[in-house]
């Protein structure tokens, strides 16, 4: 087994003690850029290590960081804890098991944009990470490596933890500040992007936790290094988190480019009862529905190869569906999530997650006409654009996707031989 | 009055944000709030609104908005089941259905004796470990993962008896 780099914890015991981590190099490269590098020294080093966002998005990390505003002060750090798509369940791992690489990685965040001080918006379930990065953050200030005047320069960082209370649009970056300031958490109109406005209207820099705990390394063992493993564009290891009808589910940090293949069959252990792997959603619920056929299978799993599949890699949350399963119960419980995860700002998606949820229900009931479906692939086709956020454009994915690639699941739900449209006005009317 | 009973915590949340920024701490004021029934009082949102200068319906349109605050006291003991699509693909809807049998209960109600409300809940971020619930209580959130129905009967059992003592 090759080292691992995020989740250094399976093969370092105890990792999650301050000590442990310091015997293996923890905090060296916070002090080695707070005392030798200017910021910008540390921005360049991830921008040329070719780290992009793992929350989903994909965005070259350093050159957001680039983005932020010098001429508006104070700066911020805000770590994206939220993790709340269904299928992804990495951060929380690290954050338990690896939580001082991540806590370094905030830290050379903010001091590579200059900020004073860092915030870690958790959802609200992570009560207890929560607890836990409390007490090793007051650790790290009686080390002296957070709080005033970090090894005898004038740089000073506070990090603290806010929760959130169970609302996936919070992993959205504006409804996640929106949040923090205490409001609801909706999305922002964008621009202005939360770089130049932020957290109280600041500069502010948001990054997923997979992405953060990335840093370090970067900043010890070079760029050239961190080039070296992954893909020429999607370079690095990656977290995936695969779930859903596999022997083995659970995380896997292997290198991006690792095929669907490698990772459902090799570590995952492939299909149980002798089942055949029919679908993959490579972003979770987000996800367009991926027809797993020899192609799909072979595809490697980075930003450039998944689109060559109709399909985005996203938080790289593999759910794998198979052939017991028919895909209209998979929407069914896909468009339940979006509806009530809604935030409700933009009509399109409110009213459009609520009416895809009763025409799912009935189709997958048996109580709809093929003229239902196509309403749904209708409405599904009416939010796209027309929001703020992406939750709406997650929310079809798996909806026009699944019509147009599964159709037989569809036609299999619904009555032929009834009149259609007396079907839907009676449907209506229940 | 949560002024007088968590001044220390009050004042230590406070901290953590701008002077000018106090809004920030109405959902940790909140988990407070919650700490001692379970769920929000009006009472509650109005000393918090004054707290943070902010009105009371401020406050509500939050707790309104966040699914794990509440303003009607249920069950002491909230058992949460995800039965998202990773988790149903791994059996979590026919443990919800069984477990609910079990305590004579629908999903969303709450046992007879007024102690456990069962309720399907969104993404736990436990995808792996499924059949999988939390339980949410007074003394915070804590995670039940690769579960059984009867394992789970177990622990509720067991949280019921730590609640009578309590």
């Amino acid at each position: 087994m090759s080292d691992l780099i995020l989740l250094r914890h399976r093969q370092i015991p105890d990792l999650n003690q301050l000590d442990v981590y310091r015997q293996h190099g923890g905090f060296e490269a916070f002090q080695k850029a707070v005392t030798t590098m200017n910021p910008y020294a540390v921005t360049d080093e991830v921008k040329d290590s070719g780290l992009r966002g793992r929350g989903g998005a994909g965005f070259p990390t350093g050159l957001k960081w680039t983005f932020i505003d010098t001429e508006n002060w104070p700066h911020y750090v805000v770590a994206n804890a939220d993790e709340s798509e269904p299928g992804t369940f990495k951060d929380r791992e690290i954050m338990e098991g690896n939580p001082f690489q991540f806590l370094e990685g905030v830290a050379l965040a903010a001091y590579a944009i200059e900020a004073a001080e860092a915030y870690v918006y958790l959802r609200g379930e992570f009560w207890q990470i929560a607890d836990q990065l409390d007490r090793q953050i007051s650790e790290l200030e009686a080390a002296g490596l957070l709080g005033d005047k970090l090894f005898d320069t004038d740089y000073s960082l506070r990090i603290y933890t806010h929760l959130g209370a169970g609302a996936y649009i919070c992993g959205e970056e504006t409804a996640l500040l929106e949040s923090m300031e205490g409001k609801l958490g909706q999305p922002r109109l964008r621009p202005p992007f939360p770089p130049s406005y932020g957290l109280y209207g600041k500069p502010t820099v948001v990054n997923n936790v997979e992405t953060l705990t990335n840093v370090p390394l970067i900043i010890t063992r070079g760029a050239d290094w961190y080039n070296s493993i992954g893909t020429e564009k999607s370079t690095g290891p990656k977290i995936f988190s695969l779930s859903g009808r596999v022997n083995k589910p659970g995380n896997y940090e292997l290198p991006l480019g690792t095929t669907f293949r490698e990772l459902i069959f090799e570590h995952g252990g492939g299909i149980p009862d002798g089942r055949q792997v029919k679908a993959i959603m490579a972003a979770g619920a987000s996800s367009s529905l991926i027809i797993a056929n020899d192609e799909a299978l072979d595809t490697p799993m980075d930003y450039e190869s998944v689109p060559n599949v109709g399909a985005q890699l996203g938080s790289a949350s593999i759910i794998v569906i198979d052939d017991s399963v028919s895909i209209d119960w998979v929407l069914r419980k896909t468009l339940h999530f979006f509806s009530h995860e809604s935030c409700g700002k933009c009509t399109p998606c409110r009213e459009g997650t609520f009416w895809m949820k009763h025409i799912i229900d009935r189709v997958h009931q048996g109580e709809a006409a093929w003229s239902d479906v196509e309403l749904l692939n209708e409405v599904a086709l009416q939010i796209k654009g027309k929001c703020l956020c992406a939750l709406g454009e997650f929310a079809i994915e798996a909806v026009t996707s699944g019509i147009q690639r599964f159709e037989p699941d569809f036609r299999a739900k619904v009555s032929e031989s009834s009149d259609e449209d007396e079907l839907l006005v009676e449907s209506e009317k229940a | 009055m949560l002024a007088e009973k968590y001044a220390a915590e009050i004042e230590n949340i406070l901290a953590k944000y701008p002077p000018d920024q106090k809004r920030s701490a109405v959902m940790p004021l909140l988990y407070l709030a919650q700490r001692e029934d379970g769920y929000v009082t009006k009472e509650d949102m109005a000393e918090i609104g004054g707290i943070l200068g902010i009105t009371s319906t401020d406050v509500a349109s939050i707790v309104g908005f966040y699914t794990l605050f509440y303003d009607q006291p249920e069950g002491d003991i909230r058992i949460q089941v995800c039965n998202d699509l990773p988790c149903a693909l791994r059996g979590a809807d026919e443990f919800l259905e069984q477990l609910c049998e079990n305590l004579g209960v629908k999903v969303g109600g709450t046992t007879q004796d007024g102690s456990v409300t069962v309720e399907a809940v969104m993404c736990l971020a436990a995808c792996d470990k499924a059949p999988m619930f939390q339980v949410q209580s007074g003394e915070g959130i804590a995670y039940h993962e690769n579960q059984t129905v009867s394992s789970a009967l177990e622990a509720i059992e067991a949280l019921r008896k730590k609640e009578a003592l309590a």
